[in-house]
Order: structure tokens, then C-alpha cells, then sequence
């Protein structure tokens, strides 16, 4: 029984987060400006990695929480440097 | 006092230090704390070498009160900005800019207000001007600035002048 | 439906709802993204995910593996913390880079000066 309710909702919470990766595609895509899109690309960023975090949970092991460190960590620098770059035109000054 | 300073400058970021390697690490083994112990040994011998100005966690209650306010509020913003999303498009067209002077210097105070600001959902710090001591912001729903000014002085700025000041 | 972890069915129930609001909070944050009408309104939206979208979904991860070990794991409130730290330092470079922008091309989102201050 409750593998089953579980499952389903671990399916439904993934599939409303596709849908809230897909929205933040869809920003990252339309533009249009620059800054629109790397918020998009963050926002991005951070709904893979609740996916991810929820594909742990499924699975019931803890090795995608370092996948899941990782990408929230990448995508902090990521989008900094895109930041910077965006106030300055160059990353290292 | 002043040994025990010599040997280990910030135990607070000390212990927050081995705290993480051992949640990093899942394990409460001996072997692990002692290489925690050596990763936060290097954190703090980092910090002096870095030589922030100095700060003090003067009153734990107060700082506490802050967190609980501002769990509450994470809570009580994320259904108000919900409800504009989902809501009329009429709704979406209040945002704008506002200017606030704060009476609040301390750095670390202006930080934790800037992270405090900014994870609530509806207001985003944008520029503070330390001469002139004014704080611009943008507010998704700014139909009252006097009572938003209110909400930031009195519930926040208030707290974190008691904690830092 | 495909496999998941066998908890009890208290455990089952807290699980799937913190995952599934986290999830739903997330969703309607990403969709502000899409929604709302220019850059400084959007800035707010992915806050929501940042918020209590990450840790609802932390707070169901936590209990779920807490049960599964039968001993408490919390190391989920690092990435709790790592966000809540990064993400409003992520937005705040955005929303002055684009203020910055915006003055220096003369667009009309941001105002040309700091708008006086409000007081009391």
C-alpha cells in the first residue's frame, strides 16, 4: 500500500516539476533580454536539481544528494559569472 | 580566555566547519572527526589570514526571534506572490521601485537583511548607497510604501540593530 | 507504479505531501517566470522555488531517509542552506547588473535616479 501511494506521488511532484522545467526553458528560450534569460537558466538549475533530489527519494539511496549538491553548487558559480559578465562585459577583471 | 583565542581565533565557524564535513560525510566515526577537525583547523586558519572585521553574536534570543519571524514570513510571502502569479493579470502590473533610508551600518547586519529581503518572495534588494545610508528595492506589490517601509524597519531592522549594535 | 522505498504509512503519507506541495510551489514559481510582465517582476518568481519549494522537498527527502535508516539524516540541510545563501546572491548581481544595463541604454524599467526615500 504504501510503496504505491509513495510512488505515485514521487510521479506526480516529477511531473509538476518537468512542467516548471519546462517553464523556465520556455523564459530561457523567449529571451528577451539577456538578464531574462539567465534567470531562466537559474531557475533551471534549481528545478533539476529538486528532480533529482527527488529521483533519490524513488530510489532510496543517497548518492544523488552529492548529484544534487553539485548542480545547485554549479549553477551558483554559473550564473554569477554570467551576472558579472552581464555588469562588466568580461568575468575576470 | 585569550589562549584559548590564540589557538582557535572563531569557534563558531569551527564548529560549523567539522558540522558540515561530518554531514558531508554521513558518519559520526573518530577517524572523520579528527579529519574534520583538521579541514576546520585550515577554515579558521583561512578566515585569520583573511582578517574580517570583527563581529559578535551578542544576543542568541534576538537572533532566534529573527529566524522564527522570518521562517513565518518566507511562508506568509510565498502564498501572497503565488496568488498574484496565479491571480488576474490586473494584479501583476503593481511592481515597482522604492527607497528606504535604514539606520542599520553594521555590515553583517546589511548582509543578513540583503538574504533576508531577497528569500522572502515579493521583495528583491537592488542597490544600498553607504553614503547616503538609502536602500532602493523593488516590490511586486507596491500599492502602500509607507507600510511596506514599516514591515522592513520595524519587524527586521529593528531586530538585527538589537543583535549587532 | 514502479518501485519505491517501503515505509510505514504515516511515514509514506508526510513524505508524499512535502514533496508534492514542494513540487506545486515550485511549479507556480516557475510559471511567475513565464507570467509576469517584465525583468524586475520575474526576479521574485524563482525565489519561491528557492524557498519553500527546495525545502519542503528537503524536509520530505529528510523524514523518508530518516525512516529508511531508522536514524536521523539531516544532511539535506546543507543544500538548504546553500541555496537559501546562493540564491539571493545570484538574484541580487542580476537585478543591479540589469539596473546598471538599463540606465546606461536609457530603457525606461528602472528609474533614472533612486526614488526619494519613504519615510515614516
Amino acid at each position: 500500500m504504501s510503496p504505491m501511494i509513495l510512488g505515485w506521488s514521487i510521479t506526480a511532484a516529477q511531473v509538476l516539476l518537468a512542467f516548471a522545467m519546462a517553464f523556465a526553458a520556455l523564459r530561457f528560450i523567449r529571451g528577451p533580454r539577456a538578464q531574462d534569460r539567465i534567470i531562466g537558466l537559474d531557475t533551471f538549475y534549481v528545478n533539476a536539481m529538486l528532480m533529482l533530489l527527488t529521483l533519490g527519494i524513488r530510489s532510496g539511496t543517497t548518492l544523488y544528494f552529492e548529484a544534487a549538491l553539485i548542480i545547485g553548487l554549479l549553477g551558483f558559480v554559473g550564473t554569477v559569472a554570467l551576472a558579472k559578465f552581464l555588469m562588466r562585459g568580461e568575468v575576470i577583471e | 580566555m585569550t589562549a584559548l583565542k590564540r589557538v582557535l581565533p572563531y569557534p563558531l565557524l569551527f564548529l560549523a566547519l567539522l558540522a558540515m564535513w561530518l554531514l558531508l560525510m554521513q558518519s559520526l566515526s573518530p577517524g572523520q572527526i579528527l579529519l574534520g577537525t583538521i579541514v576546520a583547523f585550515g577554515g579558521c586558519w583561512l578566515m585569520v589570514a583573511l582578517d574580517p572585521p570583527p563581529t559578535g553574536l551578542r544576543r542568541p534570543v534576538a537572533a532566534m526571534r529573527l529566524a522564527g519571524r522570518v521562517f513565518v514570513d518566507v511562508f506568509r510571502s510565498n502564498v501572497a506572490v503565488g496568488s498574484i502569479i496565479l491571480g488576474s493579470d490586473e494584479r501583476r502590473t503593481h511592481a515597482g521601485f522604492m527607497s528606504l533610508r535604514l539606520d542599520l551600518t553594521n555590515r553583517y547586519g546589511l548582509a543578513i537583511l540583503a538574504i533576508v529581503m531577497t528569500c522572502t518572495p515579493g521583495t528583491q534588494w537592488v542597490h544600498y548607497d553607504p553614503a547616503s545610508r538609502v536602500l532602493m528595492l523593488h516590490v511586486l506589490d507596491l500599492v502602500d510604501e509607507k507600510q511596506w517601509a514599516r514591515i522592513i524597519k520595524q519587524r527586521y531592522e529593528s531586530l538585527l540593530m538589537e543583535i549587532f549594535e | 507504479m514502479s518501485e519505491a522505498p517501503d515505509l510505514p504509512l504515516w511515514a509514506a503519507l508526510l513524505v508524499s505531501f512535502f514533496i508534492v506541495v514542494g513540487a506545486l510551489v515550485t511549479l507556480i514559481g516557475s510559471i511567475g517566470l513565464w507570467r509576469l510582465p517584465d525583468f524586475y517582476a520575474r526576479l521574485h518568481a524563482p525565489s519561491l522555488g528557492a524557498t519553500l519549494g527546495t525545502g519542503s522537498i528537503l524536509i520530505g527527502s529528510m523524514i523518508c531517509f530518516s525512516v529508511l535508516q531508522s536514524r536521523p539524516l539531516v544532511h539535506e540541510v546543507l543544500i538548504a542552506l546553500f541555496v537559501t545563501i546562493t540564491t539571493p546572491v545570484t538574484l541580487m548581481l542580476l537585478a543591479r547588473a540589469s539596473v546598471y544595463r538599463d540606465r546606461i541604454e536609457g530603457n525606461p524599467g528602472p528609474p533614472e535616479q533612486d526614488p526619494e526615500p519613504t519615510e515614516l
